[in-house]
């Protein structure tokens, strides 16, 4: 891999460029002042992947006049810029991002989201305190161990007892603050969670062991209620990793609403707002690349828009003065101006971020494994802890040593195991995908993956490419081509697109001009060559209108057809194989006509389809299959697919898709292939198996420890031992490699 | 014994020391960005990456 300043664009290694020349919103609105004289921005960069990123950035940012430094945080994509105000231009920035080929946005957190950051700071200081003090208390526990055989005397022995309550009385006050409160919080409603018996073993552990280092007594437990401590925030830790992914999924769609737009002012000048600062009324400039922040009307301008997102079309459409706007059409072609017709809370885009937030909060109820395994486990230790203090009450022993033996009970029994068991699974699982080229946001999606039964798939976008692409360039010579890239390379429209990018770059024709919804004319060599649709370029009476053709037409010269086609996915036919192989029903939804849509399923070989669907209506589909009983995986990339991805069990979207339905989905797939559906399918049913398997393993240690226990076998020693291995077996389980993968 | 007098409050205090560094470092934020310092140590323009003042 090289990391050399070079011509590509995008990503060196993974996917190539995610957004178009130019293609960014001027953010002056989101520049923030400094204490230092300097000024900060925030930006939201999408497509970087690796180090080839992270330098072509970071170098080219900081190469532009003013900036002071630009740092990119690779894991969730932010980019800082300091810049001298005034001097830098908050426009280039992001203008540079945009022509490295990333995809760049305003970056606008939410309090709640800095919340949530700093709550993992936190969990990562108590797991750090807990460890200190887990270390040193051990030290002194293994002396006091060795020395049991009456080599020490009691006075050493009780000044490391002291010593030890020192640290671990401090130490478990702090670093047990994640696990006390929310047991109070729950006890408070009146139910008892995972963390009322931690609680309750490590506040009890501590108080036995006090009471027998005053006493003078032989065994504490100082060692054994901080080590609990540290092994359940490691599993904590993780979890908190795993849900941070679906944190950055939520402050995506909030940064795609977070956007800028063009204001025209009564006097005519144009400044950059805020998008949510738009009012009905207010004039806004769309440039070429700019996407319509709030819906509207065409009050001046012809233009080609893309509507895929919206609408999941594939082909552009004309709009002229007087014709409606959708907030997350993109404009193509030439500059239009628009009348707000609704606020961005009032507009398409918040309508479809709403059926996506009603979405989620309905796939919310999941219950994960860890917390069903928890739901049977906490009623058992609690009456086995009860019991067993009772049974030795009964039994004749003082209560001294019943409290001693029900502390000893909790401890033991005390879910190390379980409370790592998913997570450490989970989160090895996700590194695998992430380097098979699946971005997981959500751990629990995992699982939920583990057990779908139906697929239900999209077609534009998905299945096929989403963008045409030239059929037939082997019948072009190469001069012609040259002479259609001449033009095209002016031109944003889609089919413009697919010649420029196919020729390379090079040389413009002279006077190039764009009519939206005809083609492009330019000069070259001093003869004028149009392409565009048949009757406007001028092929002739004889040449049938076609689709998706363009014709090239030379003065003088044989008119030149150019025909395209939305082509499916590589390997999306195997994919399709695949799935049906794994015993899973396979289901397009399209939102598009009928007659490209039963192409796209007989080609792959899907006998169920859909075509013509609104996004409610797609959602009204997946709706009915949950409520069928079915568990659906939905995979999707348009705006419109969004809900019916928040919608289904658990969904999956494309690098190249919208922004709210990647936000929308529980996995992003990198790259252009599709096989890596199946690889999440198998490596999550693995992953599934594994944590079953731990969860075996904790029980089948406890039914080993519990019994020892409850006699009164396990001392402080026993118990740390026990706690530790059963622990370490459970990481070592997760970290083994799944076996059978790497078949598609 | 009277050597641990010395060691035990020597050990508690190297133990210490670590765990400032600790916080220290996930304080000043060097674990915000797991992803991004793996591939940062292939980076080997570092001097490019500073703008003289």
């Amino acid at each position: 891999m090289s990391i050399d300043e070079t011509e590509t664009r995008g990503c060196p290694t993974l996917g190539g460029p995610v957004a178009q020349k130019g293609a960014a919103a001027d953010p002056s609105a989101f520049v923030r002042g400094g204490d230092d004289g300097l000024a900060h921005l925030d930006l939201l960069v999408r497509g970087a992947r690796c180090a080839g990123c992270l330098a072509k950035i970071e170098r080219g940012v900081g190469a532009i006049t003013g900036v002071h430094s630009g740092q990119l945080n690779l894991s969730t994509g932010k980019l800082s810029v300091t810049l001298e105000p005034g001097v830098a231009d908050p426009g280039v920035i992001a203008r540079t991002v945009a022509d490295l080929g990333y995809q760049v946005s305003p970056f606008d957190p939410g309090e709640a989201e800095q919340e949530r950051d700093k709550y993992g700071r936190f969990l990562l200081l108590c797991m750090a305190v807990a460890g200190f003090a887990a270390m040193n208390i051990m030290l002194f526990s293994v002396s006091v161990w060795a020395g049991f055989t009456g080599e020490m005397q009691e006075s050493t022995r009780a000044l490391f007892h002291w010593l030890s309550a020192l640290i671990a009385l401090p130490a478990a006050a702090f670093a047990g603050q994640p696990f006390f409160r929310s047991a109070f919080a729950s006890l408070r409603k009146g139910k008892a969670n995972m963390d009322v018996p931690i609680s309750l073993a490590v506040l009890l552990a501590l108080g036995v062991s006090l009471y027998e280092t005053i006493t003078g007594g032989e065994h504490t437990y100082f060692d054994a209620a901080v080590m609990l401590l540290f092994f359940l925030l490691i599993g904590r830790w993780l979890d908190h990793r795993l849900r941070g992914q679906t944190r950055l999924a939520a402050r995506e769609l909030l940064s795609l609403q977070a956007s800028t737009a063009n204001r025209q002012d009564r006097d005519g000048n144009i400044h950059a707002v805020k998008a949510s600062d738009i009012e009905p009324g207010d004039i806004i400039i769309l440039w070429p690349g700019d996407r319509a922040p709030v819906d509207g009307q065409v009050v001046q301008g012809t233009s080609d828009v893309d509507m895929a997102l919206v609408s999941g079309e594939s082909a552009p459409g004309l709009v002229v003065q007087g014709d409606p706007i959708r907030a997350g059409m993109v404009n193509l072609t030439d500059k239009l101006t628009i009348k707000a017709k609704a606020r961005t809370e009032d507009s398409l885009l918040a309508e479809l971020t709403r059926l996506v937030e009603a979405g989620e909060t309905a796939r919310g109820r999941f219950v994960k494994l860890a917390d069903r395994a928890a739901q049977a486990y906490v009623p058992i230790v609690h009456t086995l802890a009860v019991l067993s203090f009772t049974g030795w009450i009964i039994a004749g022993a003082g209560v001294h040593h019943a409290v001693l033996i029900a502390a000893a009970v909790l401890i033991i029994t005390c879910p190390c195991a379980l409370g790592l068991a998913a997570p450490a699974v989970q989160i090895v699982a996700v590194g695998r995908l992430f380097k098979r080229g699946v971005l997981v946001k959500a751990g629990d999606a995992l699982e939920r993956l583990a057990e779908i039964d139906t697929v239900l798939l999209d077609k534009t976008g998905t299945l096929t490419l989403g963008r045409p692409r030239l059929i037939n360039a082997d019948q072009i010579s190469d001069v012609q081509m040259e002479l259609a890239a001449k033009l095209t390379r002016t031109s944003r429209h889609p089919l413009s697109r697919a010649i420029a990018d196919l020729v390379g770059p090079g040389s413009v024709a002279g006077d190039a001009k764009e009519t939206p919804g005809h083609g492009v004319e330019g000069l070259v060599d001093g003869a004028r060559v149009r392409l565009g649709r048949a009757d406007w370029a001028g092929a002739g009476g004889n040449v049938q209108q076609n689709g998706t053709g363009l014709w090239l037409v030379t003065e003088g010269a044989e008119p030149v057809h150019f025909i395209f086609e939305d082509a499916l996915r590589e390997n999306a036919a195997q994919m399709v194989e695949g799935l049906l192989a794994r015993g899973l029903e396979v289901e397009m939804l399209s939102g598009d006509r009928e007659a490209p849509a039963r192409a796209a399923t007989k080609e792959v070989g899907i006998t169920k389809l859909s075509f013509e669907l609104t996004p409610q209506e797609k959602i009204s589909r997946v709706e009915a299959l949950v409520a069928d009983g079915k568990k659906v995986l939905m995979v999707g990339d348009g705006l419109n697919d969004a809900p019916a991805l928040a919608a289904a069990n658990v969904s999956m979207s494309i690098a190249s898709a919208a922004d709210a339905s990647q936000a929308a989905a529980d996995m992003v797939l990198q790259g252009e292939k599709l096989s890596p559906v199946l690889t999440a399918i198998d490596i999550s049913r693995a992953a599934r198996g594994r944590i079953l398997q731990n969860f075996g393993f904790a029980a089948a240690y406890n039914t080993i420890a519990v019994p020892l226990a409850v006699f009164g076998f396990v001392t402080p020693m026993i118990a740390a031992i026990a706690m530790s291995s059963s622990s370490i077996i459970v990481t070592l389980n997760a970290l083994r490699p799944f076996m059978r993968l790497g078949k598609t | 014994m009277t050597v641990l007098l010395y060691l035990i409050p020597a050990a508690l205090f190297m133990a210490l020391l670590g765990l400032g560094a600790f916080v220290w470092t996930v304080r000043t934020g060097q674990y915000d960005d797991m992803e991004g310092a793996k591939w940062r140590i292939f980076m080997d323009d570092d001097r490019d990456d500073h703008i003289p003042d």
